[in-house]
């Protein structure tokens, strides 16, 4: 795993952050502050066992999001009335580090973490196989290190990735993918300051093989009519990252197959 | 351990029963409960009203403070909500600080607040980046049987409309209260529906026993023009199709604008 720094803030980027008042988020030929257009996603970057103490791990940059995830387990559940007779529980824990955005965040986990830890590990509960593992708990610790608006769904990508490399049995790989709207248009992966400034966000999490929805939240306003475009835009999304997602984890086992040779 | 075993059974009974679209209160799929609101039970608070939806039981106080704006809007009031599951409302309740049910109840009530601008909180500014009103929304949860979201939202709605604000005049800096009250900037009235998926069918405003079989859970908010505002996905292992989520906005379109009847009239 390598933390790189990414590359400069576009000019246009830069003048907005400043100025609060921006005059445009979309200019005239439709191309947004980081020069994506509304359907494109940021360049995304996965990789799998990052960690060596952790039984799964995964590592994940989309834009200037800079996500770790850790899974331990299935083991002991703690504190024990935690456990269930019939299945395994998931304990999720989203994190944001102090240093992660502009101004310190306090490293005490506010409502805003509550609730996504809540959510995110609703969207990842329908892909595990629980049954298989009662009375015990499955822990999924995701950090993030930097944080560029859409780090739920950066945090779903990355937790299902290490779930699946702690080799715990899965129904599918769960992807998320937020669309919004900027300016008044329909977009896909909204980045920090269109997340901020914009007028709707919709993340959703998705099981392809499956055609499940697993999370699905919204906040801003939107016709019900923008809702059902903004949905299949983030299915859309989905479908894109599910392909990097898959071959993440390959490329974890090609490399190990390239060792055995060598 | 009996309880997994109890609600094994009844979700095998609840899940029959909807398979013949029946319910095991015998109301059809998309009913609600029987609604009863009373505005402005508690007098010491500046808004406050009491919603009983079936059995549960939402009380509601909105208090209004002065205090700093937050930096990045320095020019608007601020709301606050918070949601309390108090013990003597149900046995699975404990005291202590807010859990992660309590957190999610009071920010998706928030968001539909928020995102639908149901107060105008621009009129809340007493001195840009330096004095506000705040506006203190609590839920309190007297009674739990079900559907907590719905009931609280009602019961936010109808006590911000029932708030009275004093009047006042800014001299040197500061508040100086003059007689008489004015309502509270009210701009939308934000309702909320809460589907349940059990089975295959979607259900709303489940009571305790459906709610505790239920496979996922979508609450959708709505303003009084139609658009959405707020969703928010919870409850379980299970999940939604994408043609259950649409079917899903097709009914929460009529049936918020039949919930805001009630509420908005009362």
């Amino acid at each position: 795993m390598q933390l790189k720094a990414n590359k400069k803030k576009t000019k246009r980027e830069r003048e907005t952050m400043t100025n609060k008042k921006t005059e445009t988020l979309i200019d005239k030929k439709g191309i947004r502050l980081d020069g994506r257009k509304v359907d494109e996603l940021r360049p995304v970057k996965m990789e799998v066992g990052v960690l060596p103490n952790a039984d799964g791990s995964a590592y994940l940059e989309q834009g200037r999001n800079k996500i770790l995830v850790g899974v331990y387990g299935p083991k002991e559940a703690h504190p024990r009335h935690i456990a269930r007779q019939d299945r395994a529980v998931i304990q999720c824990r989203y994190h944001m580090a102090p240093f992660s955005v502009d101004e310190r965040k306090s490293p005490a986990p506010s409502r805003r973490d509550v609730e996504l830890s809540k959510v995110i590990r609703e969207a990842l509960e329908p892909a595990v196989f629980l049954e298989y593992y009662p009375r015990t708990s499955i822990q999924v610790y995701i950090e993030i290190l930097q944080a560029d608006g859409g780090t739920r769904c950066a945090g779903i990508n990355t937790a299902a990735l290490a779930l699946a490399d702690a080799g715990i049995p899965m129904r599918d790989l769960v992807v998320a993918c937020a669309a919004g709207k900027v300016d008044g248009k329909l977009v896909v992966d909204l980045m920090d300051t269109e997340d901020k400034v914009g007028e709707a966000d919709v993340p959703v999490a998705f099981m392809p093989n499956l055609n499940a929805i697993t999370l699905l939240q919204m906040d801003g306003k939107l016709s019900p009519e923008e809702f059902e475009t903004a949905i299949n835009m983030a299915l859309d999304g989905c479908k894109q990252l599910y392909a990097v997602q898959k071959e993440a984890l390959k490329s974890k086992y090609v490399s190990v197959e390239e060792d055995k040779e060598e | 351990m009996t309880s997994s075993i109890v609600v094994n059974v009844k979700k095998k009974r609840i899940t029959e029963l909807l398979a013949s679209g029946k319910r095991t209160d015998g109301r059809g799929l998309t009913d609600y409960r029987e609604i009863q609101i009373e505005s402005g039970v508690i007098e010491r608070a500046e808004g406050s009203a009491r919603v009983r939806l079936g059995k549960t039981e939402v009380l509601v106080g909105v208090k209004i403070a002065t205090g700093s704006p937050f930096e990045d809007v320095p020019d608007k009031g601020v709301l606050t909500v918070n949601a309390e599951l108090v013990p003597l409302a149900s046995p699975s309740f404990e005291p202590g600080p807010p859990g992660e049910d309590a957190v999610e109840l009071a920010r998706v009530v928030d968001r539909g607040i928020r995102e639908s601008k149901a107060i105008d909180l621009e009129t809340l500014c007493v001195e840009p980046g330096k004095l506000v009103f705040v506006v203190f929304v609590d839920i309190y949860i007297l009674n739990h049987d079900g559907n907590l979201i719905d009931a609280s939202t009602m019961a936010a709605l109808a006590a911000l409309i029932n708030t009275k604000m004093f009047k006042y005049t800014v001299e040197e800096g500061k508040i100086v209260k003059k007689p008489g009250y004015t309502p509270l900037p009210m701009t939308d009235y934000p309702i909320s529906v809460t589907f349940a998926k059990i089975g295959n069918k979607l259900i709303l405003d489940t009571w305790l026993d459906e709610e505790q079989v239920m496979d996922a859970r979508l609450t959708m908010t709505m303003t009084k023009d139609g658009n959405i505002c707020a969703i928010q996905k919870g409850g379980g292992s299970g999940y939604f199709t994408k043609e259950e989520i649409v079917e899903a906005t097709k009914i929460a379109t009529e049936k918020t604008a039949e919930l805001r009847k009630i509420v908005v009239k009362s």
